[in-house]
């Protein structure tokens, strides 16, 4: 067994806090692990990775091959695309849809999107919705940990611990809010590839796990009513701008049973 | 048998402390940084392993040598142009010999991630005349510093580790072993060894030409230098290059493989392997160093080496695994996309709010009366002025080089001569070419943008700042008029465009101080 991720952002997004969790994690799992980084220049708000590989054997590159990438994770949605050319055939692409925009010549978001959407297998995640509704902004990171989640090789509690021990000298508050942030994360995470593998197109499910509480998809069954909600969408097609269309937030477990 | 979590760097900061290391030393300098923040972090407690940064890297060196006179293990660390900077003691210090054992852990950076060039320190161990050790992973990296002070103390050189960015900069978990307690104080007496004068020096580097069939053995047997002969194809792969070439091949391969990883080039096995190959491919990430030595003027008959200086790898920039995959004959892997041509660049910026932004900002404005206006700028965040929107630096070559070259274009006629420094760069090579544009009165402004610390590195000590600075400039016998300092935030903007045209207009040397702490080191220590 080898994982091979690229992990991607902008300097000062925290990629290395991500990378944290989850070279604790592999160590934890008894499995071999190398992960490569960038410092000096890259601090200054460049573009930025690591890479990281976990395996049950030796690891001899630090960097990953061309073609060997089985995931890229990233914090940033332009950074996403950068190192597609790295996946191999059947790679996935997890990645946040918040812009961060500190270059004049940012492409134009519903692009982006759009560009990111037509990755066949790919989980888009909200970061900023959720770091908010996790209880700081700055936890967007984490999302992306939990996001990833699913693709990885660890339990869940395992990944929690390690999310603690890396803010364990910030206090329980900001543990709690990042734990929270991992757990919206995955949940959003699972709901959106439901939803997906259910046949809905990628930017109407980015939409439709935008609109419901958060709290509403902590649910342990998070991928099974991602599946109720893709079949409901199938067999109503104007269910999702019925969804799409109600004031404020919807519960994401109750599905309307049609008009 | 414990395991940590270590990058390469961090793996040589530990290995030094579990072999008795009693002081480290060095300048700031991407990728080695972390060697010494983590020995300073690590003892900070315990307080028994000396770590304050030097003013530069001569000095580091310089220190790390007297505690080498004094009996104990010294560690020095540099980034590749540093040891440029400490080359006279470098040198030297393998001419006198050593007494405790001395080690220099030097991080190059091929492929320049964060430097001006990517030039070997494998070269300046072998112009020294002096072992190196090239670890190809973290544990050696932690395992290899135990033999290196060793190798010090029984042939009484100084021995170099050379790192690179892609192993300094990769953290895993290393095996660590029982720590072994510091030497005792015993200072070396033996003045004819230490003093160099000529009548001295000429034995000592008799000496050193002597131990040199000494170092070749141990590098000929060294367990570090691993051949094995299969087929009449042959890689050699020096330190981390190996990674990149076990990452490619199948282990039933029927390559002859040597990894080399101690130098000097071990000449038996280097024998062995040309005597057997027809053909050998080369791979080293730096300089072409082993190629250029294989080659010599004439090529070896009935071998064709391959390597940076054939077309088979790129001349410049750092290995991968995908170079060496390719210069192996092997075909890329499948992808599920191409590559995107498209994207915007995200190169690295100033932060927002960076003090420097308005430093320039403000020079760009006192320039503005004046044609084609150059400013020698010099190594730090502030380089990165040299970038749009500001494009305010038009030059950066090495650590205080901007005031000596705007002092010589001034010699040449060239006005307004205006150089741009930051307050550790100052200290660390500025003070010597302002003390001679100031004793010839040369019509040169230097601008110091002083934010009280080391901020591309990630803010580490200054030695120069505040107060401080202010002092070894007036030191320096400039006239106290012309010595100004300016608060660089937005609402100062005119006033501080006012002063730098006053000194502009002046026909002799002006420093003007733009002083405001950086945003990161605030964060980091906010007092």
């Amino acid at each position: 067994m080898e994982k091979n991720i690229i992990l991607a952002g902008v300097g000062g997004q925290g990629i290395l806090s991500i990378a944290f969790v989850i070279d604790h994690a592999a160590m934890d799992a008894g499995y071999e692990f190398k992960q490569a980084e960038v410092h000096g220049m890259a601090q200054r708000g460049g573009a930025v990775q690591s890479n990281l590989r976990y395996a049950d054997g030796p690891i001899w590159s630090d960097l990953i091959p061309v073609g060997k990438v089985d995931l890229v994770l990233s914090v940033e949605p332009l950074e996403a695309l950068r190192y597609l050319h790295y996946l191999r055939p059947e790679g996935w692409v997890v990645t946040s849809t918040t812009p961060f925009e500190n270059i004049p010549d940012y492409p134009d978001h519903d692009a982006l999107l759009d560009r990111l959407a037509a990755i066949d297998r790919a989980i888009l995640v909200d970061t900023a919705h959720f770091a908010r509704a996790a209880g700081n902004r700055r936890a967007q990171n984490m999302v992306m940990v939990g996001a990833a989640a699913p693709l990885l090789d660890f339990a869940e509690d395992r990944l929690l611990a390690f999310v603690a021990k890396l803010f364990e000298r910030k206090g329980d508050k900001l543990i709690r809010v990042n734990q929270r942030a991992f757990a919206l994360g995955r949940a959003s995470g699972q709901f959106f590839r439901a939803l997906t593998d259910g046949g809905v197109a990628k930017r109407d499910a980015l939409r439709l796990v935008g609109k419901f509480t958060p709290d509403s998809l902590e649910a342990d069954g998070a991928e099974a009513l991602g599946a109720d909600w893709a079949r409901a969408l199938a067999a109503d097609p104007e269910l999702l701008e019925a969804v799409l269309g109600e004031t404020g937030s919807v519960a994401a477990d109750r599905i309307p049973t049609g008009a | 048998m414990k395991k940590a979590i270590l990058l390469g760097d961090e793996a040589v900061g530990l290995g030094a402390i579990h072999a008795g290391l009693s002081g480290v030393y060095g300048y700031p300098g991407t990728p080695s940084t972390e060697i010494f923040e983590f020995i300073d972090q690590r003892t900070r407690k315990s307080g028994d392993v000396h770590a304050f940064w030097s003013t530069n890297e001569k000095v580091a060196y310089e220190e790390a040598l007297g505690m080498s006179w004094a009996g104990k293990r010294a560690l020095v660390c540099m980034k590749h142009v540093g040891l440029n900077v400490a080359a006279d003691a470098f040198v030297n210090s393998a001419i006198t010999g050593t007494n405790g054992g001395l080690v220099l852990a030097v991080a190059d950076d091929p492929g320049m991630h964060s430097s001006q060039n990517e030039q070997d320190s494998r070269f300046f161990a072998q112009f020294a005349l002096i072992p190196c050790l090239e670890p190809g992973n973290q544990q050696e990296c932690y395992d290899m510093m135990f033999e290196a002070f060793e190798l010090s103390e029984e042939l009484k050189v100084p021995v170099m580790v050379r790192l690179v960015t892609r192993i300094a900069h990769s953290r895993t978990a290393v095996t660590t072993r029982e720590p072994r307690p510091q030497n005792e104080l015993a200072p070396d007496k033996q003045i004819r060894k230490w003093t160099l004068i000529p009548v001295n020096a000429r034995v000592q580097y008799k000496q050193l030409t002597e131990k040199q069939p000494e170092l070749l053995r141990r590098a000929e047997d060294s367990p570090h230098n691993r051949l094995e002969l299969r087929g009449t194809k042959g890689v050699i792969a020096c330190g981390l290059a190996g990674n990149y070439l076990l990452e490619n091949l199948e282990p039933e391969h029927d390559f002859s493989v040597l990894m080399l990883r101690q130098y000097p080039l071990p000449t038996r096995l280097l024998r062995q392997l040309v005597e057997h190959v027809d053909d050998l491919l080369v791979l080293e990430d730096g300089y072409p160093l082993v190629e250029s030595t294989l080659r010599g003027l004439f090529g070896i008959d009935g071998v064709t080496i391959r390597g940076r200086m054939s077309e088979d790898l790129p001349r410049t920039g750092e290995l991968n695994p995908d170079i060496v995959r390719s210069a192996l004959g092997l075909p890329a892997l499948p992808t599920a996309h191409g590559p995107a041509t498209d994207l915007s660049n995200r190169p690295p910026a100033l932060c927002q709010g960076c003090p420097h932004t308005d430093s320039f900002k403000a020079l760009n404005d006192a320039l503005s009366g004046y044609e084609d206006a150059q400013v020698f700028s010099d190594i730090g965040c502030y380089a990165l002025a040299a970038l749009p929107p500001l494009q305010a630096v038009h030059s950066c070559v090495a650590m205080g080089a901007s005031i000596g070259m705007a002092a010589g274009a001034a010699h040449a006629g060239y006005r307004p001569a205006v150089a741009a420094i930051g307050d550790s760069t100052f200290a660390h090579g500025g003070i010597t070419p302002l003390m001679s544009a100031v004793q010839q009165n040369v019509n040169l402004k230097v601008l110091v943008v002083d934010n009280s610390t080391v901020a591309m590195t990630g803010t580490q000590r200054s030695m120069s700042t505040g107060s401080t600075l202010d002092s070894i400039i007036r030191g320096t016998g400039i006239s106290e008029e012309h010595v100004r300092e300016i608060e660089p935030i937005p609402r100062n903007h005119e006033q501080n465009v006012n002063v730098l045209r006053e000194e502009l207009a002046y026909e002799g040397p002006s420093v003007i101080v733009a002083r405001r702490a950086c945003l990161e080191a605030v964060k980091k220590r906010p007092h």
